[in-house]
This record gives C-alpha cells, structure tokens and sequence, in this order.
C-alpha cells in the first residue's frame, strides 16, 4: 500500500521516532504483532508534531451507498495523534470531518457503511473489529463529546443518572459506586452544587452547564482520546471559551488526545497544536498548528482564513469562498477545490482540472503537507493573501 | 409532581361533571319521550303511560329530576313500580324498567367481562404490539421490515368484523384448532375463564397489534436517529440497552396515548368482539338496551363510558409525567 502520503514521508526519518521497538508507548502491541510494527515502521510514526501516535489513521475511505450512487464522504484520509496533543480537523458542512471521526468510534451502520483503510487506538484496530470488542472501547478508551448538548442528553433521564451509567457500562461497581464517580465529575468539569445538579434532567441546565455536564460523561472513563465533535457551536460566545478552557484543563489533567472537529479557526488557533484541513472528504492540508495558521500552502486554507472577520480589516467587506462545496456523488475532475479556487490559472495546462494533486510536504521534506499543484504557493500567500488578512 | 397530579384531578372531575350534565340533558330534556319507550307502542293506555311517568318522576321539573338523579349516584334513592317500591342504592345509574333492576347492578355483572377482554387485550398489544414494531424500525429499509409493515397493512384494511367472524367460523367452529368464546367467571374457574378469553384476546389482539406495530414503528424510527440515540451508543452501551432502554422509553410517549383512548374505547363497548365470541360485556348491553329502548340502561353506559374515557385520559396523563420529567411542568 503506497499512497502519495506515504511517498512523501521516505524521506522523513526524524519524524519516526517513537514507532521503533523499545522505544514509546505503541510497542508492546507492536511486538505482540508484528504486523502492525512493521506497519507502524512505515506509515504511521507521522504526526506533525513529530511524537508517538496514539490514534492512527491510514488511508481511510468511508462510502455511503445510496439510491443515487456511492456517496464518498471520506476519501483516503490519514492523521495521527499522541497523547497529551490536540489535532483540530478543519473544514465546511460535509467535507467528511464528523463522519471520519464517527467511524474512529466505530458507530456508522456496519449495513449501510462501506469502510476501508485502517485506525489503530493504542495499537488495536477499529476498522473490522467486532461490535462486542468495539463496544469494550466506545465510552472507555475513547469518548465523543457532540455538538449540541440539547439534543445529545437523553431527555427523560436525569443528567447524574447519564453520568453514572457511562462508568457502569465499563466498570463493574455498585450504583452508589458509580454516583460518587459521578458526582466528582460533574464537580471537576466546574458545575457547581453536583449532589442538586445530580438529580436534574437535562432541561433544567443551561446550554453550557449542559456541556459541561456532557464533557463529565465522557470523561468519566478517563479515556485516552476525546473527540470533541464542534463542542462549542452550539454554545453562547461567552460560553464558548469557558468549554475550551475546560478542555485545554481537562487535557493536562488527563493527558489524554483529543480530536477537536471545528469550522472555527478561532478555535483552532486556540486549542490545537495539529491542523488537518479537509474539502470534500478529502486531506487537503496537514501540519502543525504553526504551520498552517501562519503558513498556510493551500488556497481553500487561505479562504478559510480570508473568511474569518479581523476588527483590524473592518472597513473591508468579508471575503467567503465563492460557491459551495461540491456533491459528493460527483466531485469535480483533478482537484476538487477547483472550481471555487481563484488561483487555478497560475497553474500551467489544465492540470487542476484533469489531475488531483498529491499531498506533498510543501517544501519538499517536512511535515506540513498540502494538496495543491500550485508551484509558488508561499510567494502567493506571502505576496497576497498575507496582506489581506491584516 | 403532587400539584400536576390534583391539578389534572381536578380539570378530569369537571369533565366528569359535563358529562353528567350533557348525558342528562340528551336524554330527559331533549324531546324524547323516556316514558312513552318504556310502554312501548302496543297496549299502553293513558293511565298506565301516566304511571310511569311518575314512576321515572318525569312530571317533577327537570331541575327536580336532575338533582335526584345525581343524589342518587352519591347516596342512591327508590323507586316505585306497580305500588311496589324498589330501593336503588349508591352509586345508583336509574333503574331498568325493562329488567326490573337497578342499572348499577346490570353494568356491574358485565362490567368483569370486558375489564377481561380489555386487560388481555392492552398485554398483547403493548408487547407484541409495540416489541414487533420496535424490531422493525431496527431493522429499517430490510426486506423484513417491509415485509412486516405490507402485510400489518393488509391486515388492517380488512374490517375487523370480518376477521374476526372468519376466524370463529373457521378456526373455533369448522376447524376447531382454537377454543371457542365464552365467559366463565374467573372465580368459579380461572381456566375456564381463561379458555374463554383465549380466542377472542388473540383476536383483537393481533389485529390491533398490526395498528400498533406501525405506531411503535414510526415512532421508534424517529427515536432512533435522535443524536442521544448515538451519545447512548458512544458510551458503549450495548444495542440492546440502546433500543429498548434509551429509544423506548421516549419511543413509546405518542404510543401510550393511542393506547389510552383505545382501551378507553374497547371498554365502553368492545361490541363486535363480544357479540361474536359470545361475551356478556357492556358492549352487548348498550346494543340489547338500544333494541328494547331501555332509555335509564343507555344513560347509565353512557356515563360510565365517559367516566372511564375521562379516567384513562387521565392515567395517561400521569404515565406521561412518569416517563417525561417536562411534562410536569406544563
């Protein structure tokens, strides 16, 4: 299996520390099979950030079949993440982020799903596993934190009655066991008053204690990744920074990884220290947060960012990207941003159109990829798009 | 929770009252003639048609006539037919003529037959019923399912009469794979009583249940794609516990209300089952009173009909707030 992502990375041998034998937290799984450490060796000791991954993913592609055709919602997408560390998936409604993150939890409808590729979680994986085995791992080893709190919390039950179920489906303790669990995550996500907001259903929260109260749950079994899928977008602005805190805390606390899918790069200059930027299913750029905030290689990135009001350019109108994102059903030829992207005549023939652009590092060895067959992609940015951003 | 609880009380009492009031009015004030039904049409002189209208107290003003007969539901009263005068006690519904007997005593013979036939009837629906539907919208969109949902709608546009009476005749008399209908009190012998029951439970039952395997099915495929459907699943619970804790639990609220006005319904006079398998229900006495004109017996059904509507409406009430802390606010 050679993907131009793996190509690209030949040549990077210092990012592969960490995957050789005797040497990080992957190993014992690696030595027990040495399938996946000579796998390992090859694709995954990849991070931006150059540390030992603790979720891997390689070339995953997730299919819906549909009356109308093969819905390709995630197309060959690889990332990974170490423990302690933040990779922020970025990009529009519908360009895969969420449905990539639900199958690292295993939770698309095996019948309805096509999925392909491989996630490994601390060595073990996801993909094919059996529903009995992915359970042992859903809400343990690694939790989801959703988007809008109202509609997540199951109405009818009471929050601490949520709460301490999610610990008793993976640990065998009594009730009374499980509600001073329960109680002393409620008080640790900052809510106060737990042994009250215990008894009370999700209605009688607010839209951020209810957040919190869903950040408890998930943190209940001390997973080692947290998928944070848009935990803020349904909050209050104030709200908002508070959750993050609350994340960015908790992360130090636990030290666990967390998979923060946002459209917001605010949030994302906030939280992350990866970026992974994706347009239609696709990886389109991937680096450190540094990288791709202050350097970013890619046009979609650059209309992204150009997106984001600045008080600094306010007498300047916003700059959205022009058009929207493609079907999935039918993706345009070459690169799929090519028909929104305004640069596609500075590139020679009609290379955008015909042929889709590899993920390369983008000057020619290290980590930060994109996807783009522009050749001056840093004198462009530099020269305009830079000023614009202000 | 107490406060939502008396609060319902109360409104459902007003109903009940209403109810009083309308059925009264219906019958005793509206230009029928109570007396001249009870004489019939042949040899009723005018004395004997003057006789019972006193007897019924019909000469009193209406006002009169509807104070005594709501006393009588509280603290009974008498009646005199033929200089004999027969004593109706609380609660009393009037006095059949017709019977020579009380109301009250004639509803409380068949009221046990289809309090029987209903509570067997609520169990199959609302296992079968909704455990069939629950299974069908887990399995969505598969061959069974659709399967499942064409043939529950086939079912259900037969008329229920029609089933009903093909299986007695073809299943309890022709081919007598199933006992026939039949009550036996339960206290002279339960396996009678159960024996009797047997056919015409399964009967409404399963037909009813193609109603209600459809109602849980819509139900359960809303519940099952709400977002905390998936938080449910992310905590690693197992599809078991998902389904039939998480989905329904809130899957069965629209349920429960079809189910509250149906047994409301099937107990006011379930009156195909009865006349078909042969049970001495309310349903069979509204029908035998309507043919005689035995106007106090109609009256007395008519109320109790409305009084267990208004009774389930409000069971159902608190089985909402039971499963759904929200509705107690409201």
């Amino acid at each position: 299996m050679t993907t131009p992502e793996n190509e690209g990375r030949k040549d990077t041998p210092d990012t592969m520390v960490g995957t050789v034998p005797g040497d990080g937290p992957v190993l014992p799984d690696a030595k027990r099979n040495p399938s996946i450490a000579t796998r390992e060796r090859r694709d995954t000791a990849y991070t931006p950030s150059g540390e030992t991954p603790y979720l891997v993913v390689q070339d995953l592609t997730v299919q819906f079949p549909t009356a109308d055709g093969l819905v390709s919602a995630v197309n060959g997408l690889s990332y990974a993440v170490p423990l302690g560390r933040t990779l922020a998936i970025v990009g529009e409604s519908g360009s895969g982020k969420s449905v990539s993150s639900m199958a690292v939890m295993g939770l698309h409808d095996r019948k309805r799903t096509k999925i392909s590729g491989s996630i490994q979680l601390g060595g073990d994986e996801i993909v094919g596993m059996p529903e009995n085995e992915l359970m042992k791992v859903r809400g343990d080893a690694v939790a989801m934190v959703f988007q809008d709190p109202q509609s997540s919390l199951h109405p009818l039950y009471t929050v601490g009655n949520q709460i301490s179920e999610a610990y008793r489906v993976h640990h065998k303790v009594s009730k009374d066991v499980a509600k001073k669990r329960a109680l002393e995550m409620l008080d640790l996500v900052g809510i106060p008053n737990p042994i009250r907001r215990f008894k009370q259903y999700p209605h009688e929260f607010s839209g951020g204690m209810r957040q919190r109260a869903m950040i408890a749950m998930g943190l209940v079994n001390d997973p080692k990744l947290v998928i944070a899928d848009e935990p803020t977008t349904a909050l209050d602005v104030t709200v908002q920074a508070q959750i993050l805190d609350l994340l960015n805390n908790l992360q130090k606390e636990f030290g666990s990884a967390i998979v923060l899918i946002t459209h917001d790069l605010g949030v994302v200059a906030e939280m992350a220290d990866d970026v992974l930027v994706m347009y239609a299913g696709r990886c389109v750029e991937y680096g450190t947060a540094e990288d791709v905030l202050a350097r970013p290689r890619m046009p979609y990135t650059w209309g992204l960012l150009e997106s984001i009001p600045t008080v600094s350019a306010a007498s300047e109108k916003l700059r959205p990207i022009k058009g929207l994102p493609p079907s999935l059903l039918s993706l345009p030829g070459g690169c799929s941003f090519n028909p929104r992207c305004p640069y596609t005549d500075r590139v020679k023939g009609e290379r955008c159109t015909t042929d889709l652009p590899e993920l390369l590092p983008v000057d020619g060895a290290g980590a930060h990829t994109s996807r783009c067959h522009l050749h001056d992609k840093a004198s462009i940015y530099e020269a305009e798009v830079a000023p614009r951003l202000g | 929770m107490l406060y939502f609880v008396a609060r319902r009380l109360v409104s459902a009492l007003s109903v009940v009252l209403v109810t009083l009031i309308a059925t009264f009015a219906l019958f005793f004030i509206a230009p029928t003639d109570p007396a001249g039904a009870i004489c019939g049409d042949r040899n009723c002189t005018q004395e004997r048609y003057n006789e019972i209208k006193q007897n019924l107290h019909l000469d009193k003003p209406k006002v009169q006539q509807f104070a005594e007969y709501t006393a009588g539901i509280f603290v009974g009263r008498d009646f005199e037919t033929s200089g004999v005068v027969q004593h109706c006690s609380a609660p009393c519904l009037g006095f059949s003529f017709k019977n020579d007997r009380p109301v009250t005593q004639m509803l409380a013979d068949r009221l046990p037959v289809t309090v029987s036939l209903v509570a067997g009837y609520a169990v199959i629906v609302l296992t079968i019923g909704v455990y069939v539907g629950s299974m069908a919208a887990k399995r969505r969109g598969t061959f069974g399912d659709r399967a499942l949902m064409t043939s529950t709608l086939v079912v259900s546009s037969v008329p229920y009469y029609i089933v009903a009476l093909m299986i007695a005749l073809y299943l309890t008399i022709l081919y007598p794979i199933l006992p026939r209908g039949g009550w036996t009190p339960p206290s002279e012998s339960v396996g009678k009583w159960f024996l009797g029951l047997l056919t015409p439970w399964l009967v409404l039952g399963i037909y009813s249940c193609t109603s209600y395997a459809r109602y849980s099915r819509g139900s359960m495929v809303e519940t099952l794609s709400e977002d905390f459907i998936r938080t449910a699943r992310a905590k690693g619970l197992s599809d078991r516990v998902v389904t039939y804790k998480h989905a329904l639990r809130s899957g069965l609220i629209p349920v429960i209300t079809i189910f509250g006005l149906d047994v409301a319904g099937s107990l006011a006079g379930a009156i195909f089952t009865e006349r078909i398998f042969d049970l001495p229900g309310l349903g069979v006495l509204v029908l035998d009173s309507l043919n005689n004109y035995d106007l106090p017996v109609i009256m007395g059904t008519v109320l109790v009909a409305s009084v267990i509507l208004v009774v389930m409406n409000f069971l159902v009430d608190i089985a909402y707030s039971i499963i759904d802390p929200r509705v107690r606010l409201a």
